[in-house]
């Protein structure tokens, strides 16, 4: 039996030799896939580094000049003599407060789309609505600043501005905040345009995790007898959070660094005002404005801008990753 | 302005000077207010001669910059350099061809030419001083314009810019509040207002928002259809924005004492003279590299002299008077080492 059996089957040795010979190609193969994965994953990180090290080599200069104050100062005189006087409060300021601002308005916006479209929507205008929310994605950020600038700022000015002054103007604080006069450009102007253009980014990721959430934990809570709020509320939201605040600190990172619809429409203005409805800038349309034109001090500035606008993109997306870790370790427990 | 900003911008933070193209054509940068006449010339000189010429628009600062690492065969600018700076950087400057600033404003009512500003009154706006269009130093200048009691929004430039320059140049020499809390330069520390971009930003912004002032070039309020304002100028007449008045400034000036041709053309004296008029200015290096594209660069300064004159005027800028092109080209031949 073993005889004739025999004619067919390999030696051993042999079957081992070509299994060697086959693990030997694929692991070459292997290395090869695996050096050029590292090389494009380093690769990243030398960019990463070089856009590091330049932006502080051209910030160096400012960095020597102004130290720490450039933090808390809020003049902005590029062409004082002997030496200018130059200070980022400022653009903080107005970076930070449009993105607020354009958050607050668009996150819960975001979010009712994205429920809307997987809970509540009829099948045939999910579609229709998904497309239109995706095409807000499509549209170059100039197109917006000009809508803004043409058609939303006046109406703004007109029709939206006056009537909250007259409105708060008995309320304690809030008459500080909406306060006039009414301008086409406004802070407020670059925050509505800034909520428009990262509504579709809350929106589509919203939407992705959603339909994530197995059926059987919705069904069984609608089984339970839960409302559709309910349900939205104590499933679908807890169940995806993680992508939720991941699609949020996504729109953040964008509001923080939108440069051209900004520059448009908040008015350019180097100025710490209580007034939404004043002109304002942000660090990335200071740079637009005034990057080409610039020399010496004023363009280290500029450029000195531009690193703490990494640093602070940085934080947030620090910051996101913190809080997702929490809540992972808090679910976990 | 945008296109070029960004790459000025991605240029520098990869560490890279971003090197022209040095074909046959001749090589430029600098100034945007005279790309619309230097974009002509070079098209009828393209078709006379075959020469072509590659002229970047990025703004004065920029041309300057460009100029002194010799990426370019010249520069332009619209805020000139002192004779000591130019012969720190070893340049060569004239002036190329000039234009007019005019105030601007949207006043319900209020026809182009029917407000008249002195220079004062003008500084005290920009200056945020003067709050509301029926001021009583507003009206005492119009006495017959029906002003309304609304508040001033001004719209001034938030790019550094040649305009501005020469804007708060005549602001400064007007007003001695402006010169000491605000001064002359491309880019100053605005008191009041709003910034748009460019000449067509301040020009789209008054259009649109209602009891605005600002300032743009002379082509951009007549394309625009803005409301002009009228000045007081120095000899304290009422002089209208006209190719006359801007000529009449520009005659006044006296290129052939002025070193290195650093004439301000701002609140000249004259009956007729616009007190906004202003010239824009060509850099070159007085021993270039490549003597070759220099000498080309001149023929085609030469030939805008000769024969452009008439298509600068028909694109509302005034051209340099024949005695000063005279002096400009004796300057080229002493100063522009092409051989």
């Amino acid at each position: 039996m073993s005889s004739q059996h025999s004619v067919k089957v390999v030696s051993p040795e042999q079957s081992a030799k070509a299994r060697m010979a086959i693990l030997r190609r694929l692991k070459f193969s292997d290395v090869i896939f695996e050096n050029l994965a590292k090389a494009a994953a380093y690769t990243v990180l030398l960019l990463l580094g070089g856009i590091i090290i330049s932006l502080i080599i051209g910030a160096w200069p400012a960095i020597e000049a102004y130290g720490l104050n450039f933090l808390t100062t809020t003049r902005w005189a590029p062409s004082l003599k002997p030496q200018p006087i130059l200070g980022a409060l400022g653009p903080i300021y107005g970076t930070l407060v449009s993105s607020l601002i354009a958050m607050i308005i668009a996150v819960p916006v975001g979010l009712g789309i994205a429920i809307f479209l997987t809970e509540l929507c009829p099948h045939w205008l999910r579609r229709p609505i998904s497309i239109a929310v995706e095409l807000l994605a499509g549209i170059p950020s100039i197109i917006y600043g000009m809508w803004g600038f043409f058609v939303l700022g006046p109406y703004l000015a007109v029709h939206v501005e006056p009537q909250l002054i007259a409105f708060f103007a008995d309320v304690p604080v809030l008459n500080a905040v909406f306060s006039g006069p009414a301008s086409n450009l406004s802070l407020f102007n670059a925050s509505l345009v800034l909520a428009i253009m990262i509504l579709p980014f809350i929106t589509s990721i919203a939407r992705d995790v959603f339909t994530t959430v197995p059926p059987v934990l919705k069904e069984a809570a609608y089984g339970a007898g839960c409302t559709t709020w309910e349900v939205v509320w104590n499933i679908v939201i807890p169940y995806t959070r993680v992508g939720v605040i991941g699609g949020v600190m996504l729109a953040l990172g964008r509001a923080l660094g939108e440069t051209m619809a900004v520059t448009f429409v908040i008015g350019n203005a180097f100025k710490i005002q209580s007034s939404i409805f004043a002109p304002s800038t942000t660090i990335s349309a200071a740079i637009a404005s005034e990057f080409a034109e610039s020399g010496g001090l004023h363009q280290s500035a500029l450029i000195l801008l531009g690193l703490l606008l990494f640093v602070l993109t940085f934080i947030v997306l620090a910051a996101a990753r913190l809080m997702l870790k929490q809540l992972e370790t808090k679910q976990g427990k | 302005m945008k296109i070029s900003t960004i790459f000025a911008a991605a240029g520098l933070m990869l560490g890279l000077s971003a090197p022209i193209a040095q074909a046959a054509d001749i090589s430029g940068a600098g100034a945007t207010f005279p790309f619309p006449i230097y974009a002509k010339w070079a098209d009828s000189y393209k078709k006379e001669t075959g020469n072509g010429l590659n002229y970047q628009s990025i703004g004065s600062g920029a041309g300057i910059k460009q100029i002194q690492a010799k990426t370019v065969t010249f520069g332009a600018t619209d805020a000139p350099l002192t004779a000591e700076e130019l012969k720190k950087a070893g340049l060569v400057q004239w002036p190329m061809v000039m234009g007019g600033i005019v105030p601007v404003v949207n006043i319900d009512g209020v026809k182009p030419g029917e407000l008249v500003l002195d220079g004062v009154t003008l500084a005290n706006i920009f200056l945020g001083k003067i709050k509301s269009w029926d001021d009583a130093a507003i009206k005492k200048l119009n006495p017959t314009v029906t002003l309304p009691a609304a508040g001033i929004t001004v719209v001034r430039r938030s790019d550094g810019s040649g305009t501005t320059f020469n804007f708060t140049d005549y602001l400064s020499k007007v007003s001695a509040d402006w010169k000491s809390t605000v001064g002359a330069a491309a880019s100053v520390e605005w008191p009041v207002g709003v910034g748009a971009k460019g000449n067509d930003g301040v020009a789209g912004n008054v259009g649109q928002t209602k009891n605005s002032i600002g300032y743009v070039e002379y082509a951009y309020a007549k394309q625009n259809k803005l409301t002009h304002v009228d000045l007081m100028n120095k000899a304290g007449k009422h002089v209208s924005p006209t190719m006359a008045a801007f000529q009449a400034a520009a005659a006044n000036a006296d290129w052939a004492k002025a070193e290195g041709y650093y004439v301000i053309l701002t609140d000249q004296a004259g009956e007729q003279s616009w007190p906004l008029t202003a010239a824009t200015f060509i850099l070159m290096h007085a021993e270039p590299q490549d003597k070759a594209a220099s000498t080309e660069a001149l023929k085609f300064f030469g030939w805008a002299f000769a024969k452009g004159d008439k298509m600068a005027e028909e694109l509302d800028y005034i051209p340099m008077p024949a005695p000063v092109v005279k002096l400009i080209e004796a300057t080229w031949a002493k100063d522009i080492k092409t051989k």
